[in-house]
């Protein structure tokens, strides 16, 4: 059993991501224990990556401030074990492919393994490339998290039934942050997604409002978060630490 | 090439959101590259509007001077928007027309591809935005207002290194939330499947073209034929009649910038390692930890730290070979191509000049040499009167 799907039974999942090394290695920890204990479900940690393509302006930066004090993958591999020696709070990490392909994916997934890093979500390796990681990653169990996205359609019958941990379902065409108004058609997705999989489904990009986490916690099992929680850490830097707890604890009753 | 590989090279690693219009694209792409109707329209936009055939010049004056191989010079130059870009840019856009989009995006280095696609957007009566990088639209301020008049919206693209990588990733974005009325024309070889097939489709026309020539003129093929690779469009339009005929060799000539051996230059074959980034597994210039590493050429259009997977797999299979030229170099031949046979060509194409300098003496008179002279250097005197330390203002 995937330690992700505990990230499931406390109600609603609240998911919160942030990017490693933004404003600091030392803060990035402190943060993910902070959002844990507000009630957050599941932490997505970035790597930093130069060419973030499918992210908007504010995650952009927060890569740009992580990489400007050169935080590595091996920085990012530090983290999760500060973090694990306090907490079993499921993480998975949100990376473009090549630092990953870089690193060499044996040795990036057993040490996932080692630290215990639950899942990985790569916005860039689709589900023609998944093959790239899928049979490494399983060995190491570690589940390759799945995207499916407004423009999937027929894609979500191969794409769901071949998918482990939980589903990512993207709220709305364009790159990730908030919007004011998320208007595709999520609930027909969410059930055509459930026609083929049992998984959970975890909505994101584009929210950030208790409101609209009220009315997406109402049709899918999860809420993802990372804009404005990223938002929360450029405008408090080192002392985003209340802020962010305040938040987060905000968005987890208002999903359920 | 079978699922967009070419080798282990290739591919499709992009967001699941346009996986679906990739897949359509290559589909529409399939059925109207092999319907007559489309063909025609674009043969007669190709020869009526951009001016193809090229013609195949014998460079007498400058091959007399270096006293060895003949040299030719291919003269994409003189398309119309002054270079190669125009091939792709009017399939791509006719081909975007007939899918019923209604508006195209580019990226554009130099702005010669954006020029192109504003100009057939213009023609073609499609909504048009160009991402380039700040320090593009700096270097290349003129084709910023060119763009402009020709109707097309240009944006200055101001993240990361504020050049071409950074204005692929902007069109990526914008291409990503509207793909429903939106095409991405792409302006090299590179990106995801289908995007390399198609544009090495588009710029074959190049090497068909040359190849015919040269069998009416010489009654053979040429030893060697040059060009200069950014993502690599010209070079693998230039090679790709060429790649069966195995006596002819296939010379790519990348931006070595200050020196392949400084953290200053764009050669990518010579020095990038594999990596999968915008949309392809190709090789990148990178640095620790696969972060894409910051490049460095005088030539905009040659300043990308990449390159198109087909060429990454043409010099691992041997059939091609790939040199760096320096700036120093390219800007020499700028100016020797310039004086030798009144034809300024562009910075782009004067790394390929420059490398035909230096082998075309070590040939034999009987040898012949095609460059592809890619495109013109009226946008670059500017540049190269700054690198020499000329001050146009005074």
């Amino acid at each position: 059993m995937s330690k992700i799907a505990n990230a499931f039974k406390n109600g609603k999942a609240f998911i919160g991501f942030l990017t490693a090394g933004d404003p600091s290695i030392e803060k990035t920890v402190e943060f993910i224990l902070a959002m844990e204990e507000a009630g957050c479900d599941l932490i997505e940690i970035g790597i930093p990556f130069s060419d973030p393509m499918a992210e908007g302006v504010v995650i952009q930066d927060a890569n740009v401030r992580a990489l400007k004090h050169n935080t590595t993958t091996d920085d990012v591999f530090e983290i999760v074990k500060a973090v694990r020696a306090e907490s079993d709070v499921p993480l998975v990490f949100l990376t473009y492919i090549n630092p990953v392909f870089f690193y060499g994916y044996e040795k990036f997934f057993k040490k996932c393994n080692e630290l215990g890093v639950d899942g990985i979500i790569s916005p860039d390796l689709p589900y023609e490339e998944k093959g790239e990681i899928v049979d490494i990653a399983r060995k190491n169990d570690v589940d390759v998290i799945s995207l499916i996205a407004p423009t999937s359609k027929e894609r979500i019958q191969k794409i769901a039934s071949d998918a482990s941990g939980f589903i990512y379902v993207v709220s709305s065409l364009g790159v990730t942050g908030m919007r004011s108004e998320i208007k595709t058609d999520l609930k027909s997705i969410l059930e055509d997604i459930r026609d083929v999989t049992d998984l959970p489904l975890a909505v994101g990009f584009g929210i950030n409002t208790p409101e609209q986490a009220k009315n997406i916690g109402e049709i899918a099992d999860g809420v993802i978060v990372g804009s404005a929680i990223v938002k929360i850490i450029e405008e408090h830097g080192e002392d985003a630490t209340s802020v962010l707890k305040e938040y987060v604890s905000s968005m987890k009753k208002a999903c359920n | 090439m079978s699922n967009g590989r070419y080798g282990e090279y290739g591919g499709q690693y992009i967001s699941e959101t346009l996986m679906n219009e990739l897949l359509y694209l290559e589909e529409q792409y399939n059925y109207y590259i092999n319907e007559p109707e489309f063909v025609n329209e674009l043969n007669s936009l190709l020869k009526e509007y951009a001016g193809r055939p090229s013609l195949l010049y014998y460079a007498e004056r400058m091959t007399e001077d270096l006293g060895g191989a003949k040299i030719y010079l291919k003269r994409e130059d003189l398309n119309h928007t002054g270079a190669h870009k125009i091939n792709n840019v009017l399939g791509q856009v006719l081909l975007a027309k007939k899918m019923g989009k209604t508006r195209v995006i580019a990226e554009t280095g130099a702005g010669q591809h954006g020029v192109a696609t504003a100009t057939a957007a213009a023609l073609l009566d499609m909504e048009c935005e160009v991402f380039m990088g700040e320090v593009d639209t700096k270097r290349q301020a003129l084709n910023v207002y060119r763009m402009e008049l020709l109707g097309a919206k240009v944006h200055s693209v101001k993240s990361g290194t504020k050049t071409l990588k950074d204005a692929v990733n902007d069109a990526f974005r914008d291409w990503i939330a509207r793909v429903h009325d939106t095409n991405y024309v792409i302006g090299s070889t590179m990106g995801p499947h289908p995007f390399p097939m198609i544009v090495r489709d588009f710029q074959a026309v190049i090497s068909s073209e040359a190849r015919e020539q040269f069998l009416e003129k010489e009654g053979r093929l040429p030893n060697a034929v040059i060009a200069c690779v950014g993502g690599g469009s010209n070079a693998m339009g230039a090679f790709y009649n060429f790649i069966d005929d195995e006596d002819v060799r296939l010379i790519g000539c990348e931006a070595g910038g200050k020196g392949i051996d400084t953290p200053y230059n764009a050669a990518a074959l010579t020095n990038g390692k594999i990596g999968i980034f915008h949309g392809m597994k190709s090789l990148f210039n990178q640095g620790d930890y696969g972060q894409i590493a910051p490049v460095y050429s005088v030539s905009a259009g040659l300043d990308y730290p990449g390159v198109g997977p087909e060429h990454a797999y043409l010099r691992d299979s041997g059939r091609a070979e790939y040199v760096p030229v320096t700036d120093e170099e390219a800007v020499n031949a700028f100016e020797y191509l310039s004086r030798m046979e009144g034809i300024i060509p562009a910075i782009e194409s004067a790394h390929a000049v420059a490398y035909a300098m230096e082998i075309a003496p070590k040939m034999d008179k009987d040898d012949i040499i095609m460059i592809c002279l890619s495109g013109r250097g009226d946008k670059d005197v500017r540049s190269i009167a700054e690198y020499r330390g000329v001050d146009l203002n005074e």
